[in-house]
């Protein structure tokens, strides 16, 4: 009580303004090892990415400012484009494939019924296993000789030679999709439930009462009303699947005959491999574009619907 | 009658329902549960096509005996991975407390700004700046360390956890704090004594996230540590599975993806609802 009396009285509110605005100027240094690593790791590498993309810039030795020469080199860098080509395709196929298999089992977990928690348990968990451990992990079942599809194929007597499924395109492609859908599924399956959740069930009653069938009631009541978790889901699926790297390099190296290259695998190869690091910088630049363009899109697409702020 | 009819129909449809879950489930399960199995196998087995899963000659620890005859061994890989998640827990947790609480409690010049720097590091992939990254590291003779990859793994967690610590600071009401100043309690009291145990949910779930995110990292991992002896788990398999110490071993393999998975599925078991709870508010920003 007596504590409340003092700062009542005019003085020593006075001093305590100014306490108050010493006190401020201390968040400065509660915020300053995260500003200083974001700058150190990120600010400062982001600059520099720019910087490198202008110049022939080898490992060892002295590099050279070339003005835009990098950029026009990738303009005929047809095997980036084919790279970028695929990138794309994986990340459409892929999450067509996500989708296919996390709404439903979203919809499977979305009420709280018995054994609902179990099931979701376990639907997640290869979720947080890495993608390095998932793709040691397929290479091995996916391997002709001491892997487990292929072998047990041969068994069943389904084929009469045992078959290499990482041989051709068509077989690895839709092993690398199989092996990411059992990865991710279960994470996207949690995004998607929470949307779900969200709908008030009222809604759906009301609906059933109107005589509105299931087909009709997703369509016009759980899509709706889910756009902003869609879109989240989606854009972490696709934003993902822009960067792959591991599944790909892990388990194909980027074979067969190097038809399996993604965007980031491509600017690995040429940054770490042949060590021509300024050209990786500026493909590294066109990558950046790609995903802020990305970003953009996915800040409209989750902007709060219109009156509900 | 139409009672037993619907009793039936329930009936029908709940098994209908678990037979789905359970099927769901085993091939969610499955991949998992016959790695694990299988490492456990004799070498001569392991070499083997899993079927079935399980040893059939006696359980043996065999394949991890070899794992860690490679290179410099799987005990050393698994504790650069060791140190390098734990450090990462550690100043992920430090950096985005001292953080969280700065944004959500004062007003300083550039507050805005920093926060808006920070939070927008999401959006620009680390995979495109890894060169940069590796020459920064080389200046500040921090090449080819561990606490260099360290430093890289905290920045790559900062924006979610200091978003999830400003959040949970602000959900904390203002006249606790004003109570423990009335008390005299200074500002590092404060945030220690006071705040800690009210945000402590938000740390678990951050901490949980940066073990993941630096126990599971690979391409950073694999550009930045060099030198064999740095390697951690994930590098170290890649390399054993390309066959970089001679014939493939795929009963070390096996018990390597092991390793590398126990650790995430023990912790995920045990700090599930601080998992989802992370997932959730990433969702409903």
């Amino acid at each position: 009580m007596t504590s409340i009396a003092t700062t009542t009285t005019a003085p020593p509110r006075a001093r305590k303004l100014v306490g108050a605005g010493r006190r401020q100027w201390i968040g400065l240094l509660y915020v300053a090892p995260a500003v200083a690593l974001v700058m150190l790791f990120f600010v400062i590498p982001l600059g520099m990415t720019a910087w490198m993309s202008l110049h022939n810039w080898p490992l060892m030795g002295e590099h050279s400012f070339i003005g835009l020469d990098n950029y026009w080199a990738i303009l005929r860098d047809t095997r980036f484009w084919n790279a970028l080509k695929f990138t794309g395709y994986y990340t459409v196929v892929v999450t067509i494939a996500i989708f296919a298999v996390a709404f439903p089992l979203a919809i499977f977990i979305e009420r709280q019924r018995p054994f609902t928690n179990l099931y979701r348990t376990m639907f997640f968990m290869p979720a947080v296993v890495g993608f390095a451990s998932a793709s040691l992990l397929w290479s091995w079942l996916l391997n002709v000789d001491s892997g487990l599809f292929s072998p047990a194929a041969y068994d069943l007597g389904l084929i009469d030679k045992k078959f290499n499924l990482l041989a051709t395109f068509q077989p690895a492609f839709w092993s690398i999709i199989a092996m990411v859908v059992w990865k991710v599924a279960g994470f996207t399956m949690i995004i998607l439930m929470t949307g779900l959740q969200s709908i008030p069930q009222d809604l759906q009653e009301a609906a059933v009462i109107d005589g509105a069938g299931p087909f009709a009631r997703f369509r016009a009541i759980t899509l709706p009303l889910m756009r902003r978790t869609l879109a989240l889901a989606l854009i972490l699926s696709v934003a993902g699947s822009i960067l792959a790297f591991d599944q790909f390099y892990i388990i194909l190296r980027g074979g067969p005959r190097n038809q399996t290259l993604t965007a980031v695998y491509w600017i690995f190869n040429q940054s770490f491999v042949s060590f021509k690091l300024g050209y990786g910088a500026a493909l590294s630049m066109v990558l950046l574009v790609v995903l802020v363009a990305l970003s953009l899109v996915q800040l409209w697409l989750l902007r709060k619907p219109e009156g509900l702020d | 009658m139409a009672q037993a009819m619907s009793g039936r129909g329930k009936l029908t449809a709940r098994l209908a329902r678990h037979s789905t879950g359970i099927i769901a489930s085993v091939l969610f399960v499955a991949p998992i549960v016959w790695t694990v199995l299988s490492a456990l196998k004799p070498a001569q087995e392991a070499r083997l096509p899993p079927l079935p899963p399980w040893p059939t000659t006696g359980f043996s620890l065999e394949n991890y005996a070899t794992l860690n005859s490679f290179g410099d061994g799987l005990w050393a890989s698994a504790q650069n991975s060791i140190y390098v998640s734990v450090m990462t827990v550690i100043l992920s947790v430090v950096v985005s407390v001292l953080a969280g609480y700065g944004f959500s409690r004062f007003r300083f010049p550039f507050k805005d700004l920093f926060f808006v720097l920070i939070l927008s590091t999401i959006m620009i992939p680390f995979q495109s700046i890894l060169t940069p990254i590796f020459l920064v590291l080389t200046k500040l003779g921090l090449h080819n360390t561990l606490t260099g990859l360290v430093g890289v793994y905290v920045t790559l967690q900062l924006p979610f956890s200091i978003f999830m610590m400003r959040n949970a600071f602000d959900a904390v009401p203002r006249e606790i704090e004003e109570a423990a100043r009335m008390d005299g309690a200074g500002n590092a009291t404060m945030l220690v004594k006071v705040m800690l145990p009210l945000v402590w949910p938000g740390v678990v779930t951050i901490a949980l996230f940066a073990f993941l995110g630096a126990w599971n990292e690979f391409l950073a991992a694999l550009v930045l540590m060099t030198d064999q002896s740095k390697f951690t788990l994930p590098v170290m398999m890649t390399a054993l599975q390309s066959g970089r110490f001679g014939a493939i071993d795929w009963g070390a393999v096996q018990a390597g993806v092991t390793v590398m998975m126990v650790p995430c599925l023990i912790l995920f078991l045990a700090l599930q609802r601080f998992y989802i709870r992370g997932l959730m508010a990433g969702a409903v920003k």
